[in-house]
């Protein structure tokens, strides 16, 4: 995966992409996904970050929960979108499905990952495969408070190095780390830090596969923020990937914003 | 051929070609994930010790199976035991407004029909839903939850893989089984965590044989008046407990070998890898426990049981006091259900219940002791002692109706919830009614042998 270009953004795809996943590009220069595994503190993360500003409703179509927030900083309004809470984005739950389309074709400015640093390696599985679909991602390394209390040491530097994206620790219920979240979303949004995030290594048979599936992917779906990786969904014969591809469009958002419903 | 559908043609032939590719790339995850945190972490997690101690016994070979056992038991138990004297209590009050009820309608000298309509036929059913499956429910469900809440169930799910790979379907089935313990629709919504449709529909289709909430309160009563009470009072209850145990460990069986059957025959094929990550333990959270227990469930299968008993039970006050010709409209329905009914241990009234019970299992008795009641008309039971005389004396009942009663109430068809859940989930009509029948009829075949071998040993 190494060799896989940054996926090129062109900016009417980018914003057709956010209208059909039920946001409006004219009322905030970036958005922010907030994902992470069940129970590692999104919710608290969410609430710290985005205050009073907050709408719930439902993912277009589905019964499942959806918040978004917003909130300033640097002079930017930024739009914070709550994915469901996810182990993985390789099986086929409601809730991993909208959490992949978001990312793959909904192009946020950044993803937060909210990480348990009393469950690490865990949480990691997530991260590894969020890392393989966007390069711009944040690591809140949340809880450290209650892994200091177990007893569990987690090195954030370290682990900055080898994600190759910022790691930033947080105890999110006593609000400790969240302003330098933000510093970073912020630098990462902008484009002043580049993450180079550590790839998943496929075998070569796999490797070549891909190789010659990427371009076909990005001629049926244009709008996918990383071809790549849906070749490799359809290589490993992920049936809602493929009905997607047939359709050559998403099936999950129209063009219904959060805003527009009751 | 559109280019789509030349990508997906594609697609195939080299997912074909490399093969292996999902496990490759989980194992590249998880590889990748461990590196990554043995080098960051270090320092030892004080609870994490203690956790995988306990996991290594909860889960090892040896210790697995009979700690779940005992646990399952063990609520069981507690459940019986617990229930008995509020049940008693409950019942000895409900009947006693009935007896002031009916002398109200007296005293104003309302019609005779109209106070055996709402006071003997809905009133008094009302009254026996509630005495005889609020106080098992009120325990049993809390206590579950409980378990369920510490995050024991996972364990299960693990120390059932190794069956279910066995029977050809996907360990992820030993969930969505777990989850049907609670409600069989929610467990059938449940099995979208299983990737391979095939492996999926197995898994759809024997979610019915274990026993839900709806279910669970007609169990617990059997065991009780029935089992319980054939034995002395120091180990009736443990006798109960053990053979609810026993059931729940037949309605296993059996998906196991409906799972197997259908891995071999319609839906063939080889069971898919998986990784089950145990979750960390957790502290139940008392009150949310006590909320989601007593009005999610225990308030809502009541109130289910409730809205459909009264109608039921002027229905049967109805059927049983209008006569065609010399007999009740009941009682032709009840002779004609009779032979059937007696071929696998049970009688026409117990068929008849099950034909009206179709929309919610929970009323199951309840339209059975309308029915038992209202044939014999005004016979007064006030407490659960005498329910068990009316069912033996006056209609019957042996050991052998209670146990063919409690295996046909495991194995039987799904409720129509859970039908249309099915076919919701499975978009296909044929599935729909395999689930749907195929119960059925292993119910039939399982209380035919059972009661025809009883019978034959001279134990009917």
């Amino acid at each position: 995966m190494k060799a896989a270009p940054a996926p090129a953004n062109p900016a009417a795809e980018f914003r057709s992409g956010l209208i059909r996943m039920g946001l409006d590009p004219r009322k905030f220069d970036y958005v922010v996904a907030l994902a992470g595994n069940p129970n590692t503190g999104k919710s608290t993360v969410f609430n710290q970050l985005t205050g009073l500003n907050q709408h719930t409703g439902n993912w277009p179509g589905k019964t499942v929960a959806r918040a978004e927030g917003r909130f300033d900083a640097f002079g930017k309004k930024y739009k914070v979108v709550d994915l469901p809470g996810t182990y993985s984005l390789l099986s086929r739950t409601v809730e991993e499905e909208i959490a992949r389309d978001f990312l793959l074709f909904g192009s946020p400015d950044v993803v937060v990952v909210v990480v348990d640093a009393t469950c690490l390696e865990r949480n990691l599985n997530l991260t590894l495969q969020l890392l393989d679909i966007t390069d711009r991602v944040v690591v809140c390394l949340n809880l450290m408070d209650e892994a200091k209390r177990r007893g569990i040491e987690v090195d954030a530097t370290k682990l900055e190095e080898m994600l190759g994206v910022p790691v930033v620790p947080c105890a999110a219920r006593r609000g400790d780390g969240l302003s330098n979240l933000v510093e970073k979303v912020h630098a990462v949004a902008t484009g002043a830090v580049k993450c180079s995030p550590v790839r998943l290594n496929p075998r070569p048979e796999i490797q070549r596969a891909l190789d010659e599936l990427t371009p076909q992917v990005a001629q049926v779906l244009p709008h996918a923020a990383n071809p790549r990786w849906v070749a490799m969904r359809l290589l490993d014969g992920d049936e809602t990937i493929m009905e997607e591809v047939q359709r050559g469009h998403l099936a999950h958002f129209d063009a219904r914003p959060i805003e527009g419903q009751a | 051929m559109s280019s789509a559908e030349l990508l997906l043609r594609r697609a195939a032939e080299l997912r074909k070609d490399v093969g292996g590719v999902h496990e490759s790339l989980t194992k590249d995850v998880y590889e990748t994930a461990s590196k990554i945190a043995g080098a960051c972490v270090s320092g030892t997690d004080s609870r994490n010790r203690l956790e995988m101690r306990l996991d290594r016994i909860l889960t090892s070979k040896l210790w697995g199976f009979p700690i779940m056992l005992a646990l399952l038991a063990g609520v069981f138990w507690v459940t019986i035991e617990g229930a008995n004297v509020p049940s008693q209590m409950l019942a000895s009050g409900l009947f006693w407004i009935e007896d002031q009820l009916a002398y109200a309608f007296q005293a104003v000298s309302a019609p005779a029909w109209l106070e055996g309509l709402l006071v003997h036929g809905v009133y008094r059913s009302l009254a026996w839903v509630v005495s005889v499956m609020l106080p098992p429910m009120a325990i049993f469900f809390p206590t579950f939850t409980l378990l369920e809440d510490l995050g024991y169930l996972p364990r299960v799910a693990f120390n059932m893989d190794r069956l279910f790979k066995k029977a050809g379907a996907h360990g992820k089935q030993a969930l969505s089984m777990s989850m049907g313990f609670g409600c069989n629709a929610a467990g059938v919504i449940a099995t979208r965590i299983i990737d391979s449709p095939r492996e999926r529909l197995i898994a759809i289709i024997t979610n019915n044989f274990v026993p839900c909430n709806g279910r669970w309160p007609t169990l617990i009563m059997l065991a009780t008046v029935f089992v319980a009470a054939a034995f002395p009072p120091s180990v009736g209850s443990v006798v109960a407990a053990s053979s609810l145990v026993g059931l729940v460990l037949f309605g296993i069986l059996v998906t196991l070998v409906v799972s197997a059957l259908l891995s071999r025959t319609v839906l063939k094929g080889v069971p898919s890898a998986f990784s089950l990550e145990l979750p960390p333990y957790r502290k139940p959270q008392l009150l949310r426990v006590l909320y989601t227990s007593l009005i999610d469930r225990t308030i809502f299968v009541l109130w289910r049981a409730v809205v459909w008993a009264i109608p039921c039970g002027a229905v049967a006050w109805i059927i049983a006091n209008i006569s065609i010709g010399d007999a009740t409209i009941m009682a032709h329905i009840v002779g004609f259900l009779d032979p059937l009914g007696r071929a696998i241990g049970l009688d026409g009234v117990i068929l008849l219940a099950y034909i009206v019970a179709i929309p919610a299992n929970e009323i199951v008795v309840p339209t059975m002791l309308m029915a038992y009641m209202n044939v014999d008309r005004m016979i007064e039971i006030d407490d659960m002692t005498q329910l068990r005389h009316l069912l033996i004396y006056e209609h019957g009942w042996t050991t052998l109706t209670a146990v063919s009663l409690m295996l046909f109430s495991l194995l039987h068809n799904p409720c129509s919830t859970t039908i249309w859940t099915i076919f919701k989930e499975t978009g296909s009509k044929r599935w729909t009614a395999l689930a749907t029948f195929l119960p059925l009829v292993i119910a039939f075949a399982v209380c035919f042998i059972v009661a025809q071998t009883a019978r034959l040993l001279g134990l009917g």
